[in-house]
């Protein structure tokens, strides 16, 4: 059985509160990395781990801190993520409502490394409980002597606040979130300048996702070697996957990266519901292409599911049975896309709404022929050709849903109906 | 930059996503005159104002009954019978459609993008708190319970 690392704790009683996190280990990396290690050693120490960011992207974390300049005269902050909306994601929140000090802890350490004295909690408006878990939780660590000035009475100085954001799944996007951070629309930026360069007021800004920085303690507490033995050589360490749609048992479980899609959904997630036949996946969730049962041995690591043509994302596993309707998926998952395209650039905020139009048609028995194609062209006319990654994001589940199940779509176009549901 | 924007102090245009909220609890939704307002305090264009208002979902720009039933419609909730399921139940038994308030002013009706609650799916978001693995027979016990305060 693998040992728990990040989600240890969750099942302890007041899991949140910082006796517990003490209790059990906590805050003892930040006091040895003040006393023991230069900001270089700590990024050394979290490049060699080989961490990746857990928002999506998948970018080695070390590499990240190391891109923010070094000359200390110069304001730097750090954003952590907490803009969790990912269709088919929930780990965020379990993290930030179940234990918040571990994402604090990693948050103090990320800082001291590139020289911030400011951080920023950007969380999602819709995550009451999480907002109040944030405040209490740093309230608590200012009042350990964890944030404020000269921690632990070493020469480092940080404030950390929280800010609610309103309902936007674009501010999950590292620019947007700055931007929504500064008091405006959460419409993306052009990159370059990354917020390493020029970030929150024009100040370099490192952004995290909280399931990243809730690692860090561990790699400083244990070492980048123990780190880098979990999981495999280029996808290291645990990783968080939810599991949602049609398995026994929902819910989040962590596992080594590399763990096999047939571990998570048959041991861990207890199998097909109602013993139903396994049709596809979304391995990453809703922005992931799907696979099908032909490939449940595929490792969920980030180089794998790359070379599979889809992508590890936020880890989201979302099952779906033999009575799951793939267009009827594509229209749920459009609808999503079509109501969060922040509206500035053209090929997004057109194209979503089209698709969305002719998946419901589609979807009620009114598609015409000629729909399919239409809905081919706009997607591929999508991917690549938006401003911010959410173009790709929302022809993903199009183009690979056409691939592997072109023939559902064509049935709906003939037929006025699903070939699948009753 | 926002048409009709101003050239405004940073730390209080950083202020705008609170004071939004701010104006939204005492008014109840932003109405033209919290928007002005808002605008006022922090030194901003009523236009630059109402383009946040109107970007992000949780701000409401017209009156709303005294709870927000907003059903999730993300795809882990669909996929076990939520979504559609749940808003059709509600819809017959309170007699709106969605975006609609109920007459005696209780509840309004609407669908969100994900909650995050995917694992515990369906989920109705009630004003702040969550409500979830929601059935139709849960549905009636939190309305029949939200009534009651209001007796």
């Amino acid at each position: 059985m693998f040992e728990k690392i990040l989600t240890r704790n969750f099942g302890l009683p007041r899991s949140e509160a910082i006796d517990v996190y003490m209790a059990n280990g906590g805050y003892q990396a930040l006091p040895r990395v003040l006393r023991e290690y230069t900001t270089e050693q700590v990024i050394e120490i979290v490049t060699a781990s080989g961490l990746r960011g857990r928002g999506g992207a998948g970018f080695p974390a070390g590499r990240k801190w190391s891109f923010m300049p070094k000359d200390p005269h110069v304001e730097k902050y750090v954003c952590v993520n907490t803009d969790e909306g990912e269709p088919g994601t929930f780990k965020d929140r379990e993290l930030v409502e179940k234990d918040p000090h571990q994402i604090i802890e990693g948050v103090i350490i990320a800082s001291y490394a590139v020289g911030a004295h400011r951080a920023f909690v950007y969380i999602r408006g819709e995550f009451f409980l999480g907002v109040k878990r944030w405040i209490k939780a740093i309230d608590d660590a200012y009042a350990r002597g964890f944030l404020g000035k000269n921690i632990l009475g070493s020469a480092f100085s940080l404030d950390l606040s929280v800010h609610r954001g309103a309902g936007a799944y674009i501010c999950g996007e590292e620019t947007a979130l700055i931007e929504s951070l500064e008091g405006k629309r959460g419409e993306p930026r052009k990159k370059p300048p990354y917020p390493a360069g020029v970030g929150l007021w024009g100040k370099p800004t490192l952004v995290h996702n909280v399931e990243t920085l809730a690692n860090i303690p561990h790699i400083i507490n244990r070492g980048a070697e123990w780190y880098a033995s979990i999981g495999m050589p280029k996808s290291t360490g645990p990783k968080i996957f939810c599991v949602s749609g049609h398995v026994r048992n929902r819910g989040v479980f962590e596992l080594p990266l590399g763990v096999t899609l047939r571990e998570i959904i048959y041991e861990h997630a207890g199998g097909m519901a109602f013993d139903k036949k396994l049709k596809a996946v979304i391995p990453g969730g809703a922005s992931t292409p799907m696979l099908t049962p032909g490939q449940v041995d595929i490792r969920m690591d980030f180089e794998s599911l790359e070379a599979a043509g889809t992508m590890l994302g936020t880890g989201a596993v979302i099952v779906m049975n033999e009575d799951t309707c793939m267009v009827d998926v594509a229209r749920r998952l459009m609808r999503f896309f079509a109501h969060e395209s922040c509206g500035r650039c053209v090929p997004c905020r057109i194209g979503t709404q089209r698709m969305w139009d002719i998946l419901e048609h589609l979807e009620h028995g009114q598609g015409e022929p000629g729909d399919v194609e239409r809905l081919e062209e706009i997607a591929r006319g999508m991917r690549g050709l938006t401003f911010c990654p959410l173009g790709d994001a929302a022809a993903n589940p199009i183009l690979s849903g056409l691939k592997l199940f072109r023939d559902e779509y064509e049935y709906h176009v003939q037929h006025k109906r699903c070939a699948v549901a009753a | 930059m926002q048409a009709g924007a101003k050239v405004s102090d940073p730390v209080k245009r950083s202020m705008l996503l609170t004071a939004l909220y701010i104006a939204q609890e005492q008014y109840g939704y932003l109405s033209e005159e919290a928007i002005n307002r808002v605008a006022e305090r922090l030194g901003l264009s009523v236009t630059d104002v109402y383009s946040m208002a109107s970007f992000y979902t949780l701000y409401r720009t017209q009156p709303t009954g005294r709870y927000v039933l907003q059903v999730c419609e993300g795809l882990s909730c669909h996929l076990v019978g939520g979504a559609e399921r749940l808003v059709d139940y509600l819809r017959k038994k309170l007699r709106i459609e969605v975006g609609q308030t109920t007459k005696d002013g209780l509840f309004t009706l609407q669908t969100v993008q994900c909650l995050a609650s995917c694992g515990t799916s369906p989920a109705i978001r009630v004003n702040d708190a969550l409500y979830e693995n929601m059935t139709t027979e849960k549905v009636d016990e939190l309305l029949e319970t939200l009534r009651g305060y209001h007796v």
